[in-house]
């Protein structure tokens, strides 16, 4: 049973970037059309009935996010679409932008009308270099039909978009940080209040939203928001677009409705795991997210089913580990990104990553003890409850849930137990 | 704006909306620990110390977070201090442990958390990174492995100064705090005002310490060691010994200083009454010969760093006096060597400044143009402290004792220099009466002194309006010069004091000057001023006597070669070597 469906993916492989034409014949620029029938208020209330959440990684409601975006007073305001993604395991945004760049386009024309904003942004970092030219062009040809710059399909309104190079960083996903490293700082998070939706990039409103929830946002004003609420749960409505890595026999990036499994992921879309062997784990929401034994693959892959487990969607990737894998070099590698990606800012996630590192080094080495076992987790738990920002409190998920289910692993890298 | 009604730890507050945890907490008492919270500065929230509890596993740093209607806060729940105390383990895995030795011992913020939080082991293994000392200054040393990374004196350096040396590079644990390019203080354009040790917690930058320096020269039989003593320190040294911040205790430090052993004890204020003389000559002449108005003054030499290095083509603009401090070093290797009978190349003369960048100031070459280095030691406030701490000198119990005599006559205005607009305050007591020729019916220009940051005042000098500016802080600093050079200024004389508040606010005052702080010291040199039988510079009689014996007349030969000095560009950033201009002299030769 394939339950892979395509309602923010429906256009990928179906028409050449190349051409906008191809892109309109497709049915693009239609859910624009429609938002400047609904007018902005209509949009947010299409929005709010789709049950949409940032997909980012946050999972803020984003009707409610362009509300208040729209109610925010200010002449100037700016849109930054968020493809600053970079995380291990994470690499959905990355297709939306290959295969679909338009509907990035129309979906933050959307979001540029509804919040009255006519500036905007996609951050693109560094690494996704082959793909600066290729959304450069894309806005040139939406500029040149009509579809974006001034008196857009024929009213008012104007909207233009810029691709920011970022040099990106793990941090630079959270917002302030991005705005930071667009205004030519260091991708460090700011603190708030002020929050971004006042005082943003420039100090301007600024709406920021991952290349994801843009597209969806215009696939629900395309067909509607009863037809994607079809899709999912009734607490998780309509899809994620995931990307299943590791060691699966069909690795990439799915579009599927929130509710089914993680097992239907795993072997039905994934196609099992490598070589037959036996699932270990899953790593599900990137580096920051939890560990999940095998005995756990029947919950459903939706907001609240995750949630009751201490499990977070993040940013949709799944990582798969077979029975060979060790939890413990796993978590080190995991712990040695965040302590690359900490920016340093606050004390305990600059050195709770470095204490840690440390102490994670020893168990792999072999020669841990009790102690450190007990230390880690104290040092753990100060940074996701002292850290100033959403790295920091989440570096340590990883780590924490590896202890609660595979504390044996540990155990066994202790030098006394283990001699 | 609405209330919010709130709960702290069972004690129910009701504040206006926008109001802090921590300033909710204040009100009713409790004390919130913190490390990177600076009472003057924007809330920073990055050490994470204060953090409290506002719900089930929520944490929220109190210094950040705006109290909303019916939070309840808990300040020492299990998981607030579990997590502080766990926030401060990690700091003290890195930092060097060496407080014993460490110059901020008993006056270090993070020293004091260890002793609030009763940290005695941890289990994280302790491990320092070894990063190399900046020393290649005469003024400010930085030792990086002690930096917790608060980002105060980025701050200070960014926006109060609006220097912007420092800022912070890389990235997790090689995060830190530098010079771009990790350049050294000396190869940047640095003022050397010292703010940044002023706000620094703990003891990752301080002031080069030269007390061992002056231990030596008062050891050493051979030499004649006379110290002098700033205006700004006699109403702020007290501090380091129980007083009330602003308390004069002028008679003490000069009791103190004799009991250390000083050969003679004189007071920066007689140079101080003696750079008005020159000063206003000069002004007057620059006025009369259409000269390069509006004049700036020339007393605080973290001001004279900037102006080399932000304002070369400012440069003149700016008084060709030297400080009061260098002032009195170059008579004291020349009319008091002549009048006392001594070599000069035996007399070693020390100064007792608020300021970092006096040492810089005379370690320049200049500032010996005659054969003798003016200064031989500079001593902030917080070095002589530690001086008569360590001879057991009790200065809240000594008797006070009086200045020696020929540096030791001043005047009310001289003291003011201490404070922001006090130069000019005692320039114009002078100026007008040397023009009009008139009493000066009120000594108190209210207009130039506070905390504002920059003051305007207009004098009518013999039916010509003169208008006059005081900037304090180099950010204001800047807006001035800006109008200078766009010829917008129609000043013709600017006070400018490198550090806010002026000297009172200098980077070498006691730990824990804040605004507050600074307020009732420029009270304290107000009274001062007041209390002094003689106000006015020029009816300075030992002053008076000086030209008669010694300088001649003001502006001229003599004090020429003595008490003016000249200014060049600094870039070394770029390091471009600039073609080497003099400032224009505005002295005359007879």
């Amino acid at each position: 049973m394939n339950r892979v469906v395509n309602v923010i993916t429906k256009n990928f492989n179906k028409y050449n970037i190349e051409s906008i034409d191809e892109y309109v014949k497709l049915g693009g620029f239609e859910a624009l059309k429609k938002a400047f029938e609904l007018g902005p208020q209509g949009v947010i209330d299409e929005i709010k009935a789709s049950g949409l959440r940032g997909r980012g990684g946050a999972a803020y409601p984003t009707g409610k996010k362009w509300e208040q975006a729209a109610n925010v007073k200010g002449d100037r305001k700016i849109i930054i679409c968020n493809a600053d993604e970079g995380e291990p395991a994470t690499f959905k945004d990355r297709y939306l932008l290959e295969y679909d760049p338009y509907k990035i386009i129309e979906g933050m024309t959307i979001a540029a009308y509804t919040v009255k904003a006519n500036e905007g942004y996609i951050y693109i970092r560094e690494e996704y270099k082959h793909l600066h030219n290729k959304v450069r062009r894309a806005i040139e040809l939406a500029k040149k039909a009509g579809y974006l710059g001034e008196k857009i399909l024929g009213t008012d309104f104007k909207f233009d978009i810029k691709v920011f190079s970022g040099a990106g960083a793990y941090v630079c996903g959270e917002n302030s940080s991005l705005i930071e490293s667009m205004e030519g700082k260091s991708g460090r998070p700011r603190i708030k209040p002020p929050y971004i939706k006042q005082c943003g990039l420039y100090n301007l409103p600024t709406l920021v939203n991952n290349v994801e929830t843009f597209a969806a946002a215009a696939s629900i004003l395309l067909i509607g928001s009863e037809e994607y609420t079809k899709y999912g749960t009734s607490e998780s409505k309509g899809t994620k677009l995931i990307s299943l890595c590791g060691n699966i026999n069909k690795p990439g990036a799915y579009e599927i409705p929130f509710g089914v499994t993680l097992r239907e992921i795993i072997y039905d879309i994934g196609g099992g795991i490598k070589e037959n062997k036996k699932l270990k784990f899953l790593q599900l929401g990137g580096a920051s997210g939890a560990i999940v034994p095998a005995d756990m693959i029947d919950l459903r892959y939706c907001y609240k089913e995750l949630k009751d487990h201490g499990i977070e969607i993040g940013s949709g990737a799944i990582l798969v580990a077979d029975e060979t894998n060790s939890v413990v070099d796993f978590i080190k590698s995991v712990q040695d990104f965040f302590l690359h990606e900490s920016c340093g800012k606050c004390t305990p996630c600059r050195e709770g990553n470095r204490q840690i590192t440390k102490i994670i080094n020893r168990f792999v080495a072999g020669d841990a003890s009790i102690t450190d076992l007990k230390t880690v987790e104290k040092f753990a738990n100060v940074m996701k409850y002292a850290s100033f920002c959403g790295l920091g409190k989440t570096a340590p998920t990883a780590l924490l849930s590896a202890i609660k289910h595979f504390p044996v692993e540990f155990y066994q890298r202790i030098y006394k137990v283990s001699r | 704006m609405s209330n919010c009604t709130i709960t702290i730890d069972n004690k129910v507050i009701t504040v206006p909306e926008g109001t802090t945890i921590l300033e909710a907490a204040k009100k009713v008492g409790i004390n919130i620990p913190t490390l990177c919270h600076h009472p003057d500065q924007k809330v920073k929230a990055n050490c994470r110390i204060c953090l409290v509890q506002t719900g089930p596993n929520k944490l929220v740093t109190a210094c950040s977070t705006p109290v909303w209607d019916g939070m309840k806060v808990n300040t020492h729940s299990k998981l607030v201090r579990d997590t502080q105390r766990g926030v401060l383990e990690l700091i003290l895995a890195n930092h060097p442990q060496d407080c014993l030795k460490c110059i901020r011992n008993g006056k270090c913020e993070l020293q004091k958390l260890c002793e609030m939080f009763n940290i005695s082991k941890t289990n994280l293994e302790e491990e320092v990174d070894s990063l190399e000392i900046d020393e290649s200054n005469p003024a400010i040393i930085r030792d990086h492995s002690k930096c917790i990374k608060c980002n105060r004196c980025i701050e200070v350096c960014q926006e109060v100064q609006g220097v912007g040396i420092l800022s912070q590079a890389h990235r997790s644990i090689n995060y830190c705090i530098t010079p771009a390019f990790e350049k050294k203080l000396i190869n940047t354009l640095c003022v050397f005002c010292g703010q940044c040790t002023t706000v620094c917690p703990v003891g990752a930058i301080y002031e080069k310490d030269d007390t061992e320096k002056v231990w030596n020269a008062l050891y050493d039989e051979t030499l004649h060691v006379i110290v002098q003593i700033a205006p700004a320190v006699r109403v702020s040294i007290g501090e380091e010994f129980g007083f009330e911040p602003g308390t004069n205790v002028t008679g003490k430090v000069v009791a103190s200083l004799r009991r250390l052993g000083f050969d003679k004890v004189f007071d920066t204020n007689f140079t101080a009454d003696l750079t008005i003389i020159e000063e206003g000559h000069e002004l007057l002449h620059r006025i009369q010969n259409n000269g390069v108005l509006p004049m700036i003054t020339s007393c605080s030499p973290g001001w004279i760093n900037y102006l080399e290095g932000f304002y070369p083509d400012l440069i003149k603009h700016v008084s060709t006096c030297k400080s009061p401090q260098q002032m009195f070093g170059a008579l004291s290797k020349t009319y008091y060597a002549e009048k006392m009978g001594l070599d000069p190349s035996k007399i070693f003369t020390v100064s007792i400044m608020p300021c970092t960048a006096k040492k810089y100031e005379a370690d320049r070459v200049e500032m010996s143009s005659y054969g003798y280095k003016d200064v031989d030691a500079v001593l902030t406030t917080r070095e002589l402290a530690r001086m008569l701490k360590s001879a057991s000198i009790d200065l809240a119990n000594i008797e006070e004792e009086e200045f020696d005599e020929p540096f030791g006559i001043t005047t009310g205005a001289a003291v003011i220099f201490g404070a922001t607009g006090g130069v000019m305050e005692a320039a114009l007591r002078t100026v007008y009466e040397l023009v009009t020729e008139k009493e000066l019916e009120k000594l108190d220009f209210t207009e130039v002194r506070g905390l504002e940051g920059i003051k305007e005042a207009e004098i009518d000098l013999n039916g010509t309006s003169v208008k006059v500016a005081v900037a304090h802080g180099l950010s204001n600093a800047k807006k001035i010069l800006d109008m200078v050079k766009n010829g917008e200024a129609d000043y013709t004389f600017i006070e400018i004091m490198c550090c806010p508040g002026g000297c009172i606010g200098g980077g070498g005052q006691p730990i824990g000057t804040t605004t507050k702080v600074k307020e009732e010291r420029i009270k304290g040199i107000y009274n001062v001023d007041k209390s002094m039988k003689i106000r006015k510079s020029h009816e300075n009689p030992a002053i008076k006597q000086l030209y008669k014996e010694f300088l001649g007349k003001p502006l001229g030969k003599v004090s020429h070669k003595l008490l003016h000095t000249s200014y060049s560009p600094r870039n070394q950033i770029l390091d471009i070597d600039y073609l080497k201009y003099d400032s224009e002299v505005a002295t005359t030769e007879e």
